[in-house]
């Protein structure tokens, strides 16, 4: 029979991968001195669990290599080597180059074998280094044997299990079929009983006879061993050949030793000579996003998710019996009916968002390899601290959100955190920490990366904005746009592009990777202290909380997460710039206005602008305000799109199809203020409220 | 006759091979579309306009969950707007383009009939060569009447 | 075709060995650890178990030690899958009780030789 193993691999990637994780994990956050021994369990038992797994499907490359990870794991595993920053950094090199074997394999690439033959010699130098342990268990040492060769006619075996041998599960008469088998029934078995004991001291769980078994067939030696070779070590076994001896008696020839290998000797106390490593590879491997189509869901979410469609069948059916003999009378169990149905589809929504929902957790573990490989290169001292990663959030939104924030730690690290002396000059204690925090918040989930480093240095900024021509010199701006013009395209503070960032791509894409998630992020900074960046993302990229609107005859959805404050204009005034900007003063600034009827060229009426509701929104750092005629309700629209049989349209993001069946369409804020050509750029040279 | 066989195209009883046309009136001409674009046929109920499009597209409709614009077939080939009426129906078509498949709906006056048009008996152009000729695939005769054959993957190609 | 308890920390090591077993006929209970194990165990009665040996919460070896102290499974084989060829852990299991071993790795067909060989 041949059974397709093929259809077990994707269940061995995926364990893998996890498993790694486990081992990249368990090795970061190892104490090196005082290792805790469940952890180097946890590490040793994902090699092993990787070994096995490879070898039996066929994967000797990804075995071969994870047999001396384990090999050395297993040594101090048993205390026989410490550990030590070297060998950490060889594992966690390991790591990286196993992951690269196995997503090669899962492309179906020929794999590359450079990086693991480096690193095996790197082990071997290490396991080499110390007395000549058992080079870590090779194959199976064939068993000793005397005489393989001279099969005879047959073969006697005298087989003296010792009295406990049935309690490890054996039983001589399946050993005694198997025998059977070999030699086609030619052989006669003999029992002798002169072992057991008188009747009351009889043990009935003990096995007290003894076997003479002769085999009239040549058959191999190697095989009747095979036949007993789990019982070795519970029986004497004596095994000669049919025409040496005569049928009676069995010269005692001595037993033959079917060990294994001679016992590894334990090596001496390890001191680890292993040579100096070259500081390995600065970044680690970049390892490809997995972004895989399938999900794991805990049972618990599938049964909630069952209960739930039952309820909302008991609710159909209760509606559709109303439904076929309906009258007037009856309506008040309409309601409530209908009623049950809403609340029913809710809680099914709820719950089906929710299996979509993982812990970000699975986002931030990247972390920690991250700041410990980048704080080594850049000579930091950096301690990261990560809370709520239980924190939920779409799997897809977290796929995508973990680009941005690889970049915005990298950042906090290479131009937030300072050098250890600097800090120490500074007064503050030479380890830079970096907080990493997660948390819901009305409906979206938040996310902080802060940094207790040199904070934004906004001298700086505005200067190198300057330059690039991107604010007019002399300019007033606020703290706060100019900590905003980090975002803008081209921009970046670095004197030397250093590797990892500070090319002045970063900024800009991050910002419009979270908008494109219709998510947004702000940043605040104190100088000398620190920065703090703060993403906001919704918590599904399908549903989107939008406030509607009212303009002429046609309702509009504005996504909530861009609305600053609505506005009755009766008491603020809109004064006019430059003959054709209407602007709005709030406080203490002055808020471009547009009207959306002119924008999207909306018949209306005339009406007074007292009469009209200014939305005050918020879109690359900008706020514009844009006139409406009223503010409807607010509620959970599903996004639909508008492209699939249309086109694209400057100023909607996509529709949805509201409760009356017909469709409104969703404004996309930051191409709307693109195309009304409203930019608080127009304001440059005037001066801020006071 | 064309010795080509395609296996699924409909055979009048004369064993000609033949496509079907479902046809409709509109401002008085008598315009067919091939009956296997056609998706369904609605009554016209309001459409929600989308800003800054083109004046022929109404706007778009619901259709189960998908959204699918509409267009007025009138303004489409540069005729006067005229009222809608209660007869007046958007046929939803499907096409496949290059570029995938395309829902939408167009405006007609009032639906007529499915005629299977022989492949071939149309005639095509003699037109002149005007912005509406694109749309055109050909002109064939059927019970003594023309039937305007639609081409519809550039009737239904939005210019930007 | 006997009741098989396969445990096993690796999901497509028990697919595996699963699959491969109800292939010839047998019936396969799983479980990812020896706590489980033990359970499963001593809930329902069964003619053989295969256990990995390095697993978390219980490991293969304990798994052997615990189930020898049911009066049930005093004389059910066990089967280690090991990939310790180290004769040491060979000793560990059976000093545990263990009936045997299967070496790690192995293909479908050796796993039902082996089988065989404790199930006649």
């Amino acid at each position: 029979m041949s059974i397709d193993l093929s259809q077990f691999h994707q269940v061995f990637y995926e364990e893998s991968y996890e498993g790694l994780d486990a081992m990249e994990q368990g090795l970061l956050d190892m104490d090196l001195v005082e290792p805790d021994a469940e952890v180097i369990n946890t590490i040793f038992r994902a090699a092993h669990s990787m070994k096995g797994g490879a070898g039996t499907f066929g994967f000797t490359d990804v075995a071969e290599f994870t047999h001396v990870l384990e090999t050395l794991l297993d040594q101090v595993r048993d205390g026989q080597r410490a550990m030590s920053q070297d060998i950490q950094n060889l594992l966690l090199a390991s790591v990286d180059c196993i992951r690269g074997l196995l997503q090669g394999l899962q492309a179906g690439e020929a794999s590359d074998l450079t990086e693991a033959s480096e690193l095996k010699k790197q082990f071997e130098a290490i396991l080499n280094d110390d007395a000549p342990a058992a080079s870590g268990g090779g194959p199976e040492t064939p068993k000793e044997t005397d005489d393989n060769s001279d099969n005879g006619d047959g073969w006697h075996i005298r087989f003296i299990p010792e009295i406990t041998l049935l309690q490890s599960g054996n039983e001589p008469v399946r050993m005694f079929r198997q025998l059977a088998d070999l030699c086609d029934n030619q052989m006669r078995v003999t029992c002798d009983a002169s072992r057991i004991p008188a009747f009351t001291s009889m043990d009935p769980e003990m096995c007290y006879l003894i076997w003479d078994i002769q085999i009239e067939k040549a058959i191999d030696k190697a095989d009747i061993e095979e036949v007993f070779e789990w019982v070795t070590d519970d029986a004497e076994i004596i095994i000669t050949p049919l025409s040496e001896k005569s049928e009676e008696q069995p010269a005692k020839v001595t037993q033959p030793e079917i060990e294994t290998a001679p016992q590894a000797e334990k090596p001496p106390e390890p001191v680890v000579q292993a040579p100096k490593q070259e500081a390995t590879k600065a970044a680690p491997k970049q390892t490809k996003t997995q972004e895989s189509s399938s999900i794991r869901v805990s049972i618990d979410k599938v049964d909630s998710l069952i209960n739930m469609v039952g309820e909302l069948v008991i609710t159909q059916s209760m509606l559709g019996q109303l439904g076929q003999n309906f009258d007037i009378t009856r309506v008040q169990r309409l309601q409530e009916g209908l009623a049950q149905l809403e609340h029913n589809t809710r809680e099914l929504q709820e719950s089906v968002m929710k299996i979509r929902m993982m812990p970000i957790s699975f986002v931030f573990s990247r972390f920690p390899r991250l700041v410990r490989d980048v704080s080594i290169s850049l000579n930091k001292k950096i301690n990261l601290e990560i809370s709520g990663e239980n924190t939920e959030l779409d799997k897809t939104v977290m796929e995508k959100i973990g680009d941005p924030m690889v970049h915005l730690i990298r950042n906090s690290i290479d131009h937030g955190i300072e050098l250890p002396e600097d800090r120490i000059a500074a007064g503050k204690p030479e380890t830079g920490t970096v907080n990493l925090n997660a948390y819901h918040q009305s409906g979206n989930i938040v996310i902080e990366i802060k940094d207790d480093g040199a904070g934004l240095n906004t001298d700086r900024i505005l200067q190198k904005a300057i330059e690039k021509g991107l604010v007019v010199e002399g300019a007033n701006l606020s703290q706060e746009q100019i900590f905003d013009l980090i975002f803008q395209p081209g921009f970046s503070t670095a004197d030397v592009v250093s590797d990892l960032s500070g090319r002045g791509v970063g900024m800009d894409v991050v910002r419009r990777n979270i908008a494109a998630l219709n998510g947004s992020i702000e940043v605040t900074s104190e100088k000398g202290r620190g920065s703090r960046f703060i993403i906001r993302l919704p918590l599904t990229l399908a549903i989107l909380d939008g406030q509607l609107v009212q303009v002429g005859k046609e309702i509009y959805i504005f996504p909530l997460v861009s609305i600053v404050e609505s506005i009755q204009l009766d008491d603020l005034s809109i004064n006019n710039v430059g003959g054709h900007s209407d602007v709005l003063q709030l406080r203490d600034e002055y808020v471009p206005i547009i009207h959306l009827d002119d924008v999207f060229s909306i018949d209306n009426e005339k009406r007074p602008i007292e009469e009209s509701i200014v939305v005050v929104v918020e879109t690359d750092g900008e706020k514009i305000g844009v006139v409406v005629d009223e503010l409807l309700g607010q509620q959970q629209v599903v996004i639909k799109s508008l492209e699939e049989n249309y086109k694209r349209v400057d100023g909607i993001s996509g529709a949805t199809i509201l409760g009356d069946g017909t469709v409104a369409l969703i404004v996309d804020i930051s191409s709307l203020s693109k195309m009304s050509g409203a930019s608080s750029k127009v304001l440059d040279g005037t001066h801020q409220a006071a | 006759m064309s010795e080509v066989s395609e296996v699924e195209a409909p055979v009048s009883e004369d064993g000609v091979l033949t496509e079907q046309y479902l046809t409709f009136i509109m401002a008085n001409e008598e315009y067919g579309v091939d009956i296997l674009a056609v998706q369904e046929i609605r009554g016209w109920e309001s459409a929600t306009p989308v800003p800054n499009s083109p004046s022929y597209i109404r706007g778009v409709i619901n259709l189960r969950g998908t959204i699918v614009p509409i267009m007025d077939l009138r303004q489409r080939f540069g005729l006067p707007e005229a009222e809608y009426g209660n007869e007046t129906v958007v046929v939803v078509l499907k096409v496949f383009t290059s570029s995938g498949s395309r829902t939408m709906g167009i405006i007609v006056d009032a639906v007529s009939d499915v005629y299977d048009v022989p492949i071939g008996d149309a005639r095509n152009k003699g037109l002149s060569d005007n912005q509406n000729s694109n749309f055109i695939k050909g002109l064939v005769t059927v019970n003594k009447h023309m039937v305007i054959l639609l081409e519809l993957e550039n009737l239904l190609t939005i210019e930007d | 075709m006997a009741k098989i308890l396969a445990v096993d920390d690796s999901a497509s090591m028990r697919q595996m060995v699963s699959f491969t077993l109800k292939g010839a006929g047998h019936d396969v209970v799983e479980a990812s650890d020896g706590n489980e194990a033990l359970k499963i165990a001593q809930g329902q009665a069964v003619d053989l178990v295969l256990s990995d040996v390095n697993m978390p919460n219980m490991n293969g070896i304990e798994l052997c030690r615990n189930l020898r102290q049911l009066p049930s499974y005093k004389f059910t084989p066990i089967l280690m899958l090991t990939t310790e060829s180290a004769g040491d852990k060979k000793m560990e299991g059976k000093s545990a009780g263990a009936t045997g071993w299967i070496v790690k790795p192995f293909n479908p067909d050796q796993l039902l030789t082996t089988i065989k060989k404790v199930l006649g």
